[in-house]
């Protein structure tokens, strides 16, 4: 079995894109939440834009999202040079590139999650609160939110599992460097390229199976949860 | 308390146009669905904006579109039950009741948690979700919910509408208590006479968003005419009796009135108690002479203090009865053979009485 022992390449691979996928969803959470509500509360001109916008890296060719990517978060491109003056935040080449191109890849499904489940609230409950003496914000956060909780961890499960496999965007805008940029598909993509690497690249197809399962299971398992505590006695 | 409404508004194809007021007590808001009953309320609410008028509570300038005044829900500190409980499914029974009294100032607060959990009888429930709760439980949490962010007024839209006639049953003292106990000042709305004619104090009757009568529910309730097409026989009259005794033997209570004692199936009140009897109009005959050998035990003894015709086959008498009026659904054509006018002394035969408490 010594053949499915990782390598420190793999390992590192595997962190990193962990690392990176954590992060993509968790920073993009509060946009795709704020963006969901938006969406699916308001009525506003423009809205249709905005909806396919936000859904355009679903269907764009990834490598397309990843160039546009490079042409406005690269260190000499307008929004990424300003970034690199005003907060030191560095973008291209570099792993929070992967998380970037991660997040606005994965972001069109966690914002479709979160806005169903937003629409799918009974604005009701919220006209309750209101006479109960909660304002807008306290509204969203003591019932909006509680209630559309299995929606948030759907969307973030997508995204997960999105970032996870990202692969065309990444590439195409911080390249494939190990231990920075290089994530678990780039990896497998790196071994599928040099002869004699086809171990490497089953093993770590292994992991990504393993992963994806885990965060599928772990996400019903909450959703279970949330659901009982909803209706248990 | 003092509730003040003028106000016009929109809905779709239909019309709103309100003015009245309101002291202390139960007010009922009684029509036919589609009436505009809930849109009142929930302009009241603040759930909706009325396109002209103003509305006030004590003095508290709810909104005003002349002066541009909308106070929003959260700040009018006005209860509302809804028809369905509409209760936080995520939160337990006791955070669904202890929620609005989180966002009321400690200053504000004039009910407490033990007083209302044990006045409504939910103490048992404080630990369940709202999906494990019958739906009588279900809208009594949501009365304690609502009376726990002390408001200035709560609205009651149609609270028993869901419920069968044993859950109303169980819940309709609950409301009385509230009345009667915290003295909340309530508008009721209901399509029901047997529970306005319980609950209210003050009545206004509406008819396609229009006030077609108001008043004490003594007065307002005898309008067959313009009361709801399916309630038309429920118009009659409310009467307040004394209990005088009890017959075990029979099973009966004699309620002590001016025109001959009543008579009814045993009630569980005290002698001296004060008690509400409502006598529909359809179930009172009248006759010139005292009816001899009848087996009507409640023979009241009065004169006729008016006679109103109706367009169809019936009119409306009314007969005095010590202060109170008593009132008879009779045809036109009866008024006639006996001639029947104000002042001829008549006996009226009553063969069913609900009690109002």
């Amino acid at each position: 079995m010594d053949w499915l022992a990782l390598s420190p390449e793999e390992w590192s691979a595997v962190r990193l894109s962990l690392w990176v996928s954590v992060w993509a969803t968790l920073a993009s959470l509060p946009f795709g939440v704020l963006l969901a509500f938006v969406l699916a509360r308001k009525e506003f001109r423009g809205k249709s834009l905005v909806n396919g916008l936000v859904h355009l890296p679903l269907i764009l060719p990834p490598v397309v999202t990843g160039y546009l990517l490079l042409l406005v978060f690269g260190r000499r491109a307008p929004v990424g040079s300003f970034l690199e003056q005003s907060v030191g935040l560095i973008f291209s080449f570099r792993w929070t590139g992967a998380a970037l191109a991660c997040a606005v890849m994965a972001f069109p499904l966690m914002v479709r999650a979160i806005r169903l489940s937003i629409e799918a609230v009974d604005h009701k409950l919220e006209a309750a609160a209101s006479t109960l003496g909660a304002g807008p914000f306290w509204v969203f956060v003591t019932v909006t939110l509680p209630l559309i909780l299995p929606g948030i961890l759907a969307g973030m499960i997508l995204a997960f599992a999105k970032a996870m496999g990202e692969f065309g965007a990444t590439i195409t805008f911080v390249s494939n460097i190990p231990g920075e940029t290089q994530t678990l598909p780039s990896a497998i993509y790196t071994f599928t390229q040099v002869p004699g690497g086809e171990t490497g690249a089953l093993r770590l197809t292994l992991v990504s199976i393993a992963i994806a399962m885990a965060a599928l299971l772990a996400s019903e398992a909450l959703a279970r949860r949330l659901n009982r505590r909803m209706h248990a006695a | 308390m003092s509730l003040q409404v003028d106000v016009r508004h929109h809905a779709g194809s239909f019309g709103l146009d309100m003015c009245f007021e309101n002291q202390d007590g139960l007010l009922a808001l009684f029509g036919p669905s589609g009436s505009g009953k809930t849109t009142l309320v929930n302009l009241i609410a603040g759930l909706a904006k009325p396109r002209a008028g103003r509305i006030s509570v004590d003095g508290a300038v709810l909104v005003d579109v002349k002066e541009g005044v909308f106070v929003p829900p959260h700040k009018r500190r006005v209860g509302y039950v809804f028809q369905d409980p509409r209760l936080f499914p995520h939160l337990t029974v006791l955070q669904n009741l202890r929620y609005g009294e989180w966002f009321t100032p400690s200053s504000e607060r004039y009910a407490s948690l033990h007083q209302v959990v044990d006045l409504l009888g939910i103490r048992h429930l404080l630990a369940r979700r709202p999906a494990h709760l019958s739906g009588g439980e279900k809208q009594r949490v949501a009365i304690g919910r609502a009376l726990l962010a002390s408001p200035r007024l709560i609205l009651m839209d149609e609270p028993l509408a869901a419920l069968d006639d044993a859950r109303k049953a169980e819940i309709l003292p609950y409301i009385e208590q509230l009345r009667d106990e915290l003295r909340v000042p309530i508008v009721y709305v209901s399509h029901s006479v047997a529970e306005v004619s319980r609950l209210a104090s003050h009545v206004i009757l509406m008819r396609d968003g229009q006030v077609t009568a108001q008043g004490p529910v003594e007065t307002v309730l005898t309008h067959g005419d313009l009361l709801p097409l399916g309630e038309k026989g429920e118009a009659g009259s409310i009467l307040h009796l004394v209990v005088q005794a009890h017959d075990h033997a029979y099973h009966l209570t004699e309620l002590q009135s001016a025109g001959g004692n009543w008579f009814l199936p045993l009630l569980n009140a005290p002698v001296g108690a004060r008690i509400k009897i409502r006598v529909r109009a359809r179930d009172v005959t009248l006759a010139l002479q005292r009816p001899v050998q009848a087996s009507a035990l409640n023979i009241q003894e009065g004169h006729v203090a008016s006679v109103a015709l109706h367009s169809g086959p019936d009119a409306t008498v009314a007969v005095a009865v010590g202060g109170e009026h008593l009132h008879a659904s009779v045809t036109r054509r009866s008024v006639d053979e006996l001639a029947l006018r104000p002042g001829v002394p008549v006996f009226a035969l009553v063969k069913s009485v609900t009690l109002g408490r």
